[in-house]
C-alpha cells in the first residue's frame, strides 16, 4: 500500500520560505483538483446522459445536471435489450476464469516455490520467457484449434483458454517464496504432506497475492474484448463489451440512441467501480507486485 | 501416497526425492497442459502458419517467406498501419508519462485527500476499455459532445471532428489512452518516489540546495530505474493497442488510425487471411522484442541503480 510521506521538514524555516511552499502546494491542489475532474468528467457525462429523458442529451449547450432526472433508459435497457443477460453472462466467465486461474497458478506455483524436482528451473525460465509474447500471437492458432474441438461460440470457449496462465503462476511463485519456510518444515516433522502444507499452511498465508491475482484475472476476464469479439456469435452468449459495441460502432442498433448506450455503459462500468473502491489496496498491490516486487 | 510423501525418511533419501518430484508434476498438471496447449504449442503453431496460406475452409499451404515479403514489400496498408502504430506508441508513452509523473511528484506532496485524487486518477484504469471508448465516441460527438462546446467557448471556431477526421482521429485515441494509462503509470511512479530515503533530502536541504536543485540531483537520478520500468512496460503496452482503436473509429476514416493489432483481426478474422494474420502478429512480437532490447541494453547508460 502506498502512504504518503510528509515533505521533509527543515527547521526553523524562514517566512517567505514558507510562503513558497505554501504557495507550491496551492498550485499542487489546483492542478491535481483541474486533472482529477478530467479523469472524472467523462464519467460524469456517462451518468448524466444515462439519467436525462431521451431527447435532452442532443440539447445545445450540453447540461451536465439531468433535470428532471429519470431512470427509464435503464429499465429499458434491462428489459428490452436483454441487458441482464450479458451481466450474468460476464460475471460468469469472470468468476469461472478467475476461480481457474487462481486453483492451476497457485499449484503450480507451489511446486516452482517449494518442492525441487528436475528441470525445475528450466521449466520455470520457459514460463517466463513467454510472458513476453503478446496475445495477438497465440489468438489465431488458438482461435483454429477451438474451431476443431467446437468450441467456437460457447462459454467453456471463453473460459478455459484463459485459465492456466504463466502470468499468474510467476506472481504467486515470487510471493510464496517470500514466505518463512519454517513454518513449513514444523508441519512436515508432524506428518503434513505436501497438499496439506499448501492448503494449510501456505494459502491462508498467502491472503494478499491470492486477492491480489483474483482481482486482475477478474478486471481481465470481465473487461476483455478481443477474444469474446472473435469466439462469440450468438447474442444470448454476449458479454458486456460485445453488446456495447454491438450498440454502438458504425452498424449499432441504437447508434444515436445516447441515452440508452450510456445507461449500458452505467451498467457495465459501475460493477468494476464498486469492486476497485472496496478493494483499492490490492489493485495498487497488483501493479507494485507486477511490475516493482523482487527488483 | 505420493502426496505425503513428505514424511517418507524411513523409504531412504532417493525414494523420498523421486516422491517429492512426483508431487511436483501432480501441482503442475494442471496448469502445465493449459501452459502447454494454449500458449507453447499456440506459439509455435503460429509461427509455421505465419509461413502458409490459410483459410480454415481448406487446409493451410505453405509458401515460405511470401507473408513476410508481402507485408514488407507489397502492402501499402500495412505501411500507413504501421506508421500509425508508431506515432500511437510515441505519442501516448510519451504523454501518459509526463503527465503521471506530474501527478506523482504534486500528490507524492500533498497531505489530504490523496486517496480521494488517487481513487480518480486510477478510474480509468479499472473500467473497461470498450465502455470507455464508447464513452468518449459520445464525449467526442462534434455537435452535442461537451469537448467542442468548451473548445467553442475558448475561441476556437472550428473544433475538429475528431473521430470523422482524417487528421484528428489518431489524436483523439491518443488523447484517450493518455487519459487511460495516466493513472496506472501515477501509482509506479508514486512507488518509485517513496522509495527515495527522505533522510537524503534533509541532507540536501541542510548544504542549502533548493528545491530545483535536489529535484535535479536527487529525484531524478534516483527515479531512472522507475523511468526505466514504466517505459519498457507503456511501450509494449502501446504497441497492443486494439479495444480503444476498435470502439472509437474502426481504425477509420480509411485507414487513419488503424493499428497492427486492428489490422491482424481485419486480416484473420475478417478476410480469414489466418496465416497473412500470424505473419503480423509475428513481426508485432518481433517489434515490441527489438524494442524492449534495446532498452535493455541502453538502461546501463543512463539508469542509476544503487
Amino acid at each position: 500500500m502506498i502512504e504518503v510521506a510528509a515533505p521533509p521538514v527543515a527547521r526553523r524555516r524562514s517566512f517567505s520560505r514558507r510562503l513558497r511552499s505554501g504557495v507550491v502546494l496551492l498550485i499542487s491542489y489546483l492542478l491535481l483538483t483541474a486533472g482529477a475532474l478530467v479523469m472524472v468528467a467523462p464519467f460524469l457525462w456517462m451518468l448524466s446522459t444515462a439519467l436525462k429523458e431521451p431527447g435532452r442529451a442532443f440539447s445545445y449547450p450540453p447540461e451536465w445536471l439531468p433535470i428532471p432526472a429519470t431512470t427509464e433508459n435503464f429499465v429499458r435497457v434491462l428489459t428490452r435489450v436483454n441487458f441482464g443477460r450479458y451481466i450474468a453472462n460476464s460475471l460468469g466467465v469472470a468468476l469461472a476464469t478467475m476461480t481457474l486461474e487462481v486453483l492451476t497458478s497457485s499449484l503450480a506455483a507451489y511446486a516452482f516455490a517449494r518442492l525441487r524436482f528436475p528441470g525445475r528451473d528450466r521449466l520455470f525460465l520457459l514460463y517466463l520467457g513467454t510472458l513476453m509474447i503478446p496475445g495477438q500471437v497465440t489468438v489465431i492458432p488458438n482461435f483454429i484449434l477451438m474451431r476443431l474441438i467446437g468450441w467456437v461460440d460457447t462459454y467453456q470457449g471463453l473460459i478455459i483458454p484463459n485459465a492456466f496462465t504463466a502470468f499468474g503462476t510467476f506472481l504467486l511463485r515470487q510471493y510464496f517464496l517470500t514466505l518463512p519456510p519454517e513454518l513449513e518444515e514444523a508441519a512436515k516433522i508432524d506428518g503434513c504432506g505436501f497438499f496439506q502444507i499448501y492448503r494449510l499452511i501456505v494459502l491462508p498465508l498467502s491472503g494478499p497475492a491470492l486477492a491480489t491475482l483474483a482481482i486482475l484475472a477478474f478486471m481481465g476476464s470481465y473487461n476483455a474484448f478481443f477474444w469474446p469479439l472473435v469466439m462469440i456469435s450468438s447474442e444470448e452468449k454476449w458479454t458486456i463489451p460485445l453488446a456495447l459495441r454491438f450498440f454502438t460502432g458504425q452498424a449499432g442498433f441504437y447508434a444515436s440512441d445516447w441515452w440508452l448506450i450510456m445507461a449500458g455503459a452505467s451498467i457495465a462500468v459501475v460493477p468494476m467501480l464498486l469492486v476497485f473502491v472496496v478493494a483499492q489496496k490490492y489493485f495498487v498491490q497488483g501493479i507494485v507486485l507486477t511490475g516493482m516486487g523482487g527488483r | 501416497m505420493a502426496l505425503r510423501a513428505g514424511r517418507s525418511d524411513a523409504r531412504g533419501p532417493g525414494a523420498a526425492r523421486r516422491a517429492e518430484a512426483l508431487t511436483a508434476y501432480l501441482f503442475l498438471l494442471p496448469n502445465i497442459i493449459g501452459f502447454l496447449v494454449f500458449t507453447l504449442i499456440a506459439v509455435l503453431a503460429s509461427l509455421f502458419l505465419a509461413f502458409t496460406e490459410y483459410d480454415i475452409l481448406s487446409p493451410p499451404r505453405f509458401i515460405g517467406l511470401e507473408n513476410f515479403r508481402k507485408l514488407l514489400l507489397a502492402d501499402q496498408t500495412f505501411r500507413i498501419v504501421l506508421r500509425n502504430t508508431v506515432l500511437f506508441t510515441i505519442a501516448s508513452v510519451l504523454g501518459s508519462m509526463v503527465l503521471s509523473l506530474g501527478v506523482a511528484l504534486a500528490l507524492n506532496r500533498a497531505l489530504r485527500g490523496v486517496v480521494l485524487f488517487r481513487t480518480a486518477y486510477y478510474l480509468p484504469v479499472v473500467t473497461s476499455s470498450v465502455a470507455v471508448a464508447v464513452i468518449w465516441t459520445w464525449f467526442f460527438n462534434p455537435d452535442f459532445g461537451p469537448l467542442n462546446y468548451y473548445l467553442r467557448l475558448l475561441g476556437w471556431h472550428q473544433p475538429p471532428h475528431w473521430l470523422g477526421s482524417p487528421q484528428w482521429a489518431l489524436p483523439a485515441v491518443i488523447l484517450v489512452a493518455i487519459w487511460r494509462s495516466v493513472g496506472y503509470d501515477m501509482i509506479l511512479w508514486l512507488a518509485g518516489l517513496q522509495a527515495i530515503p527522505q533522510h537524503l533530502y534533509e541532507a540536501a536541504a541542510i548544504d542549502g540546495a533548493g528545491a530545483w536543485a535536489r529535484f535535479w540531483a536527487i529525484t531524478v537520478p534516483l527515479l531512472t530505474p522507475t523511468t526505466f520500468f514504466v517505459l519498457v512496460v507503456s511501450l509494449i503496452r502501446a504497441f497492443q493497442v486494439f479495444d480503444t482503436v476498435v470502439i472509437l473509429t474502426n481504425g477509420g476514416p480509411a485507414d487513419a488510425s488503424r493499428t497492427m493489432v486492428l489490422y491482424i483481426y481485419n486480416q484473420g478474422f475478417e478476410f480469414l487471411r489466418m496465416g497473412y494474420g500470424a505473419a503480423i502478429a509475428w513481426v508485432l512480437f518481433l517489434l515490441i522484442f527489438a524494442v524492449t532490447l534495446v532498452q535493455w541494453r541502453l538502461q546501463g547508460r543512463w539508469v542509476v541503480y544503487d
